[in-house]
């Protein structure tokens, strides 16, 4: 019999996607039992995560080893507090999406339902691996592992245009990584020693040393920061859009939660765990990433009020709020980092919600633009509410989540003395309004078009999930202090062991 | 009694040596079939046994008829020619289990013996080359595994290949006669043949200039050998044009057999301090091999035929391999040894796949390969998983390789090297995928796609051991990496190139 | 270099210039089997860099003379060793006086040769010095050590050219009429494809397919 340890449940977390794996090829002849067995391994995936959060947030630093792998870098896992949020809003909503797949790939009549589960499950593992990796190197892995897996996924319909959002999905991330992120690793890795996420950066004592100047520091988290491409700063943004090609669950999952926050969390595992804030603070490297995260930020608004296509639009608005947390990562003061992780979790939840939408439109009415959505408010209320909730999160207006982070990366910008960004967040919030409500407000109070109203909501394994997300956008705005609460370590404070 | 144990180096080369001729006299197609996997079944386990006397008891010296050298000629089983001895009858017994189908579509069947007793003398050729201790034996068996090579070449179905193969001969002629004149030049300078007694009366540091000379010689002979850029130019037919179960074993081996003497050249009978710091080696492998990928590389974008395409991809990984030995560290010279391992394995795997293709779609150009995935969906799956590896993406043994060439690079403060082998890679991304989608997502698969089945399970499940060994080897490094540290350990104890200063590592968690 | 230097190099000289014929024979010509020709005088010039570095003026084959064994015998024990070998390939034979050498005369080459080139009474020392000296070493049991000399006092014959450089040489023989007769076989394939052994032409023709 295992026992129940911190180290145990790592490699259990971790296992549990890939036995997802192995049960969905085993049954893909039977939906039924594939799907079921999917269901399954991501509650009690969720479960797992659930208790390691309690040692975790506790202040409990679990660990799990797999060795060295290569010489002079191991393969292991350390959980913190970051982490622990991404695997639990990760593993939160797989649980959610799984379901929501399986109504909308039946509802759907979609080919190669088995490699899609399977590489859906792979992703999660790349996701909880990458989530509780203790260092850059296993964090490498576990990246290009997502990207990788997820590759199938994105170019699932198998058309020229899957062909051409998968090369284009796939050509940056892949080569970003490769060319920067790489090499930034090593570098890393010659300057400090080691690639282990510490409290206060490994870095530090090589400048005290002057083995780097500060202006090599803005260049090493340059490549950090763009060999990271998942975390879509501009301009290597335009993989996210091109990978909305994929069928509306992947986009939801992983590209509006799983593979998007492994960059932004791996942004700011690096800002913090590497790097530390007080030397990002000190030396200013991170001053020119804070201008090109917020030009991100206002671009990515611009360019979504732009896009009538509502996953287009969808994706833009993910570039510009995942700029957001790049930000607060920049800023590298405790509020912005803290507010930084804090939208993680916000945005997740808020955006999963809005591509849950777009797919149940998509299914029940077969609309894909946003001007043809006129009147289905009246036909699919449950969805359309879901969405104005999800909305109001993702703009940062109470009660939705996403007002706390927000107000936390803007102290952030104010502590720093950036006004000129602190505006930046206004004039965004403005645009968010501008782009996301009217889509609901004119669904509920435009009257329909010409043809006759026989749309319906989409099947009831679509609209439960995305109801729950969006109640969930909503309460998270009132356990915000705990979130708070639980993210503070990372910036130095000690959580209270009660 | 004889200890067979004791014999085990010998047998090595004589098993398939003499069952070369058997299979002639044999003749038939089954039987010298059989003959030949068990042989080359046999050859693969005496190199395991080989390898596992050398981690218990270090190195193996074996003397040829119980003459001592330097006088008689002496077999030599270390960390470094055991390893490579293992690989190559590896994928030599594994490339012939698979063959079966492949050779009795591409190869006429009255030929099949004479392939067969081919096949095997170029292994012993290979085998040849890494267990012996003499330096005209090398050349000896350097030619025994080229004519066969010629010859293997030449059996393609087009009439391209004789033509192929025979500029390779005279290619492959030049570079051995150049490694001949070396040899005799050493040979006149030391009066011995037998390598570590040549190295030890060298004296390289104040030695005449024939020195430079027979080093120049004998580098610019193996160059040609291993195609290294620029001399690489009878590569891309030999590989093209010849049967595909030829090309895989060739591709696989040969090459890699020709960089092993080459650092068994510069490491092991000429001092490293000789060839990197009196003799520019070291700007000269770093230059050539760097420029050398970036051009076969771009070059391998534009091909049409999967073979060739390979073929440029392989010159430019054997410029990988020279990195690793340019930069002379140990860690680097480990990199370059991992590299040989991990690339045969990978080519190996992908060449069998092409294999497979062809003969399906009876042909490795691209535009016939089109939406093949839906016909052929676990060769099409084999070829992206190979191709990972080639990339380089993490749990693939290329990665392995990639990583550690990387690391050391850094830490032997060549950091434009580093970044400029990682843009690199990044063509390879580019020619793998291009199959990728050719294979995946064609809206119109060429006819014979539409056809195709599945390769045949006999093909399939050695080619699937090659592949998963590339996944295995990128997740336990221990044996591959390992081996390799130890064996440049063996051959540069010390770094030439003072290291970056070394960071205390770990420090406080 | 004076002209007695470059001369006494004769041997090189003829090496390079076959050596750089057939190279030139090997690019220039596109006719396939003048190719092969060519090749094979490229080979043939390795081969007398070979024999000739292991000759010297004035020596005889290698075989242990009859006057030599019967004294051998009783006192000298290197002698009786090449006695026993007699008849063992020549390898061996080289070897053992490559041995002896070679544990007495690890350091002092230079006089070795010098002896030799005296011996030689041969105005080309110092060329001999760069090339040779190792074949000194090689060849000479009689002026090899003071030892010997008493020994090889009534011997002095017994200078004779080193075998182990032809022996080398047979095998590269043998491969290089492997490699003629493949390639001659290919080119005959060649010319059944495609009617003719201009490799131009045959360029042609795969460039027209």
């Amino acid at each position: 019999m295992i026992e129940w340890t911190g180290s145990n449940a790592i490699w259990i977390a971790m296992a549990l996607p890939l036995l997802a794996v192995f049960w969905v090829f085993l049954f893909g002849n039977v939906p039924n039992l594939r799907e079921a067995g999917s269901i399954v391994v991501s509650i009690v995936l969720f479960c797992v995560n659930v208790s390691l959060s309690k040692l975790v947030f506790r202040g409990g630093r679990p660990e799990f080893s797999f060795g060295e792998m290569l010489p002079g870098f191991e393969l292991n896992f350390v959980v913190e507090p970051l982490g622990m949020v991404f695997a639990l809003v990760a593993s939160g909503l797989w649980v959610l999406t799984t379901i929501y797949a399986i109504g909308y790939m039946r509802g759907h009549h979609e080919s190669n339902q088995t490699r899609f589960f399977a590489c859906f499950a792979a992703a999660i593992f790349a996701a909880m691996a990458a989530a509780f990796a203790g260092n850059l190197f296993t964090l490498f892995i576990a990246y290009e592992i997502m990207t990788v897996s997820t590759y199938p996924l994105v170019t699932h319909h198998g058309d020229a245009k899957a062909k051409a959002g998968g090369r284009m999905y796939l050509g940056i991330l892949l080569s970003t990584s490769i060319a920067f992120f790489m090499f930034a690793i090593v570098w890393t890795w010659q300057l400090a020693g080691t690639t282990d996420f510490r409290e206060g950066g490994i870095l530090s004592q090589a400048f005290e040393e002057n083995r780097i100047s500060s202006v090599l520091l803005a260049v090493l988290l340059g490549l950090f920061a763009y060999g990271i491409g998942k975390a879509a700063l501009m301009p290597i943004h335009r993989w996210l859009p091109a990978a909305m090609v994929a069928p509306t669950p992947v986009s939801a999952l992983l590209h509006a939660v799983a593979v998007v926050k492994v960059g932004v969390f791996s942004v700011l595992k690096v800002a913090v765990y590497i790097f530390g804030i007080d030397l990002l603070a000190d030396t200013g490297a991170s001053e020119w990433l804070c201008y090109v995260a917020g030009a991100t930020i206002l671009l990515g608004s611009l360019v979504a009020m732009t896009k009538d296509n509502l996953k287009a639009r969808l994706a833009y608005s993910t570039v510009s709020q995942l700029a957001y947390i790049t930000l607060g990562a920049a800023l590298a003061t405790p509020a912005s980092v803290v507010g930084g992780g804090m939208h993680i979790a916000m945005h997740a939840v808020g955006k999963i919600t809005l591509f849950f939408c777009a797919g149940a439109i998509y299914v029940g009415a077969h609309k894909t633009d946003i001007s043809d959505m006129r009147g289905l408010g009246r036909a699919m209320p449950f969805t359309f509410g879901a969405f104005l909730l999800a909305a109001i999160s993702i703009i940062g207006l109470p009660p939705g989540g996403g007002s706390w982070s927000k107000w936390f990366l803007a102290v952030g910008t104010v502590d720093r003395g950036m006004y000129f960004l602190t505006a930046t967040l206004m004039v965004s919030s403005l645009l968010n309004i501008a782009y996301l409500v009217p889509i609901p407000v004119r669904a509920f109070l435009t009257p329909a078009g010409q043809e006759p109203m026989k749309i319906n909501e989409a099947p009831l394994m679509c609209v439960v999930p995305l109801c729950i997300t969006a109640v969930g956008s909503v309460l998270l705005f009132f356990f915000a202090n705990e979130i708070y609460s639980v993210l503070e370590p990372i910036v130095g404070v000690q959580p209270d062991p009660s | 009694m004889i200890d067979i144990y004791s014999q085990l180096p010998i047998l090595l080369i004589a098993i398939p040596l003499f069952a070369a001729p058997v299979c002639v006299l044999l003749g038939g197609r089954w039987l010298t079939y059989l003959l030949s996997v068990v042989v080359c079944g046999t050859t693969f386990a005496i190199s395991i046994g080989l390898m596992q006397q050398v981690i218990k008891y270090g190195p193996i010296h074996y003397e040829i008829g119980n003459w001592k050298p330097p006088y008689g000629i002496e077999y030599v089983v270390d960390g470094l020619s055991g390893f490579v001895m293992m690989f190559v009858s590896a994928l030599a017994a594994i490339v012939l289990l698979y063959g079966k189908p492949s050779i009795d579509a591409e190869i006429p069947r009255s030929k099949h013996y004479l392939f067969y007793a081919s096949y095997l003398l170029c292994m012993t050729g290979l085998l040849g080359m890494c267990i012996t201790g003499d330096l005209f034996n090398v050349f000896v068996f350097l030619e025994i595994s080229s004519l066969s090579s010629y010859a293997l070449i030449s059996l393609g179905r087009t009439r391209r290949a004789p033509l192929a193969a025979l500029q390779y001969l005279i290619l492959g002629t030049i570079g051995a006669t150049f490694f001949l004149i070396g040899i005799g030049l050493l040979y006149q300078m030391t009066g011995t043949l037998n390598m570590s007694d040549i190295a030890n009366r060298l004296d390289t540091e104040t030695g005449p200039r024939t020195l430079l000379v027979a080093f120049g010689f004998m580098t610019v002979g193996l160059f040609v050998k291993m195609a290294v850029f620029p001399l690489h130019s009878w590569l891309p037919n030999a590989y093209t044009y010849a049967p595909s179960v030829v090309t895989a074993f060739v591709a696989a081996t040969a090459t890699k057999v020709s960089v092993y003497a080459f650092i068994r050249l510069v490491f092991g009978i000429f001092k490293p301090e000789f060839a990197f710091e009196q003799m520019p080696l070291g700007t000269l492998l770093l230059t050539l091999s760097l420029v050398g990928i970036f051009i076969a590389s771009t070059a391998a974008i534009f091909q049409d035929d999967v073979k060739r395409l390979l073929a440029y991809s392989s010159i430019a990984q054997i410029g990988y391999m020279l990195l690793g030995i340019g930069m002379a560290t140990t860690d680097s010279l480990t990199a370059g040894i991992v590299h040989m391992f991990n690339h045969a394995l990978i080519k190996g795997g992908l060449f069998m796949v092409v294999g497979c293709f062809v003969l399906r779609l009876g042909s490795s150009r691209l535009s016939d390969w089109r939406g093949a995935a839906k016909t052929m969906p676990l060769t099409s799956l084999a070829w992206a998983i190979g191709g990972l590896g080639l990339i380089g993406v993490p749990m693939t043994a290329g990665f392995v390789s990639k990583w550690l060439l990387l690391t050391s690079a850094f830490e032997s403060n060549h950091q434009l090297v580093a970044g400029m082998m990682l843009v690199s890679s990044l063509l390879a991304v580019v020619y793998v995928w291009r199959v990728v989608e050719t294979l995946y997502f064609s809206e119109q698969p060429s006819a014979a796609a539409k056809e195709a089945s599945e390769a045949p399970v006999w093909m399939l499940v050695p080619m699937y051991a090659v592949i998963f060994a590339v996944l295995v080897f990128g997740v336990w490094t221990q044996f591959s990496a390992g081996l390799a540290a130890e064996a440049a350990q063996s051959l540069l104890p010390l770094d030439l190139v003072p290291t970056a200063p070394t960071v205390s590592p770990g420090g406080t968690p | 270099m004076s002209t007695e230097q470059f001369l006494g190099l004769y041997n090189y000289w003829i090496v390079i210039f076959l050596m750089m014929t057939g190279f030139y024979i090997v690019i220039a010509r596109n006719n396939l089997v003048k190719t092969i020709i060519g090749l094979n005088i490229f080979q043939i010039s390795v081969i007398l860099l070979y024999v000739s570095m292991g000759k010297i003026s004035g020596g005889t084959a290698p075989i242990v003379p009859p006057s030599m064994v019967s004294h051998g015998h009783a006192d000298v024990p290197h002698v009786a060793h090449a006695d026993n070998h007699a008849d063992a390939r020549p390898h061996d034979l080289h070897s053992d006086e490559t041995k002896d050498l070679a544990h007495d005369h690890q350091d002092d080459h230079d006089n070795e040769h010098d002896s030799h080139a005296a011996q030689e009474s041969r105005g080309t020392a110092e060329d001999h010095k760069e090339t040779d000296s190792p074949d000194a070493l090689v060849n000479h049991p009689v002026s090899d050590s003071d030892h010997h000399a008493a020994d090889s006092a009534h011997d002095e014959q017994l200078t004779y050219s080193n075998p182990l450089p032809s022996v080398l040489m047979l095998t590269a023989i043998v491969v290089g009429i492997a490699t003629t007769a493949l390639a001659l076989a290919l080119i005959v394939r060649i010319r059944e494809d495609y009617g003719t052994i201009e490799e131009d032409e045959i360029l042609e023709m795969d460039r027209a397919a």
